[in-house]
């Protein structure tokens, strides 16, 4: 993997005319966990999108620049709130879906790591329907890291799953993609608050930037702090939204 | 309790039919009944042994070739803008004839033999198969895109990798189908122009007023449907997803 870089997404964008973020800045940290918090339809999902190279449906104005001067859109790996896991295909084959996509020859024991460290090694030559919605998203958690991208946009990965599977996910995705420029889209302030290493609050009204706790990332569920920022993300997006 | 229930169709039906044939009284040169048309069914099973196989081969055939013809077809429009505007009126357009009046004609154009019914089968099944098949791979799951796009695979890897195996459930409903629809296709064939197959025993007994025979005739073509339906079902149960 190559370092990861800084990213900055400058712009605006409509939708048939109508404007559905005015002109904004996001800067995404260099190897670090950003989180982008915001109701439904204020555009954060168009923002990743746009870094993904995406349609969106939307005309955006503005420029999406990464430090290093290289090119974006080739260099990400994306995750989505539907793990995206293809049916027809076995967990591993699901993994290693890129290579195969690419037509390169897929590193085998890259693989096998990446299914150890996600405690997959029993499920290796099933299909996605015999696992838990868990386990489907650690599949999905593996392909992304299989990948090896310095950026890693994530779209609500986790907001499908029940509150214990959900913290452990997040733990486990914490630890996995440390070191990358992460972007994380969510709808839930809890989840900002303890995976933000930067926050950023979206609204109709534009960004806003949110100190994050002082622990370091993933924070216990019930750190004080965390649970006093949480309280804090809520009450802005309430106020956002009237 | 799926054959308990098949049987207890069966006998049903059965009863009908003869409950008709007594209470009606009918001659049995207009209707004959279960057990007469058993008993000709029997006494002439190799004469209908015969024409099956006739009727079976230029199914088989005809199935082989509207299945690779409308995959070919599907995929084709699949692939291109231009084929979808100009190629998918004119499908439906077809479709929309009644492809019998063309038997005559295939007859002339084809000949008297095998290759009339055949025509005749694959006209009838390649509009199902294509309009499945391309109904598949163009309802492709739009996540399954992006992420083949941030994958940077290209056109014709997200085709072969995602679109057409998250279409072949699609292709399969669309071959049972067609194998319902084949027999008769080359059956309507027979009628037109033929000395052999199902359809021509069906059209001779007719006219002879061997109405026991044109029944057991009828019945054997019904039969050969359900088990090619059943064996193509089971053939595509993999493609269907229904086999893991």
């Amino acid at each position: 993997m190559t370092p990861a870089p800084d990213l900055t997404i400058s712009g605006t964008a409509t939708i048939d005319g109508a404007t559905l973020f005015a002109p904004l800045t996001l800067n995404l940290g260099a190897g670090q966990w950003t989180c982008l918090l915001g109701g439904s339809g204020v555009g954060k999902t168009t923002v990743l999108r746009l870094i993904a190279g995406l349609d969106t449906g939307a005309d955006f104005t503005g420029q999406i620049i990464a430090s290093d001067g290289q090119a974006v859109a080739d260099r990400v790996a994306y995750m989505a709130q539907d793990d995206l896991l293809l049916p027809w295909a076995t967990v591993a084959q699901n993994i290693s879906l890129g290579a195969r996509l690419r037509g390169e020859t897929v590193d085998l024991d890259r693989r096998t790591r990446l299914i150890e460290r996600m405690r997959l090694q029993d499920h290796m030559t099933k299909k996605p329907a015999e696992l838990s919605g868990g386990q489907r998203q650690r599949v999905a958690l593996a392909r992304t890291l299989m990948e090896d991208r310095p950026i890693v946009l994530l779209d609500e990965p986790f907001s499908a799953l029940d509150a214990r599977t959900r913290a452990d996910m997040q733990d486990l995705a914490a630890e996995a993609l440390q070191g990358r420029t992460v972007l994380l889209v969510t709808h839930d302030p809890g989840e900002a608050a303890r995976l933000g290493q930067s926050i950023v609050v979206m609204t109709q009204q534009g960004l806003t930037p949110c100190e994050p706790p002082h622990a370091p990332a993933p924070r216990h569920v019930d750190d004080l702090e965390t649970l006093e920022t949480q309280g804090a993300l809520l009450r802005l997006l309430r106020e956002g939204a009237t | 309790m799926k054959y308990l229930s098949a049987l207890a169709a069966t006998l049903f039906a059965l009863a009908i039919w003869q409950g008709i044939v007594w209470i009606t009284g009918l001659p049995k040169f207009i209707l004959p009944g279960p057990a007469l048309v058993a008993e000709t069914w029997w006494q002439n099973r190799w004469l209908i042994a015969e024409h099956t196989w006739i009727t079976a081969v230029e199914v088989v055939i005809g199935l082989a070739f509207g299945t690779v013809l409308g995959v070919v077809t599907a995929l084709q429009l699949a692939n291109s803008r231009a084929a979808q505007v100009l190629v998918q009126p004119m499908l439906v357009f077809t479709q929309a004839l009644p492809v019998f009046a063309l038997a005559p004609l295939l007859t002339l154009w084809l000949g008297y033999g095998l290759w009339s019914k055949v025509a005749m089968a694959v006209l009838i099944i390649y509009f199902p198969i294509t309009s499945s098949f391309f109904d598949g791979l163009m309802r492709t799951p739009a996540g399954y895109l992006d992420l083949a796009r941030t994958m940077q695979a290209s056109k014709r890897s997200i085709l072969w990798h995602i679109r057409i195996p998250a279409a072949l459930p699609s292709l399969a409903s669309g071959m049972r189908l067609a194998a319902v629809y084949a027999p008769i296709g080359a059956v309507i064939g027979e009628w037109v122009g033929s000395s052999q197959g199902l359809g021509y025993l069906m059209l001779l007994a007719n006219g002879r007023a061997k109405t026991d025979l044109m029944f057991a005739a009828m019945l054997t073509l019904g039969l050969f449907s359900i088990l090619l339906h059943l064996i193509v079902r089971r053939a595509t149960a993999r493609m269907a997803g229904e086999m893991r």
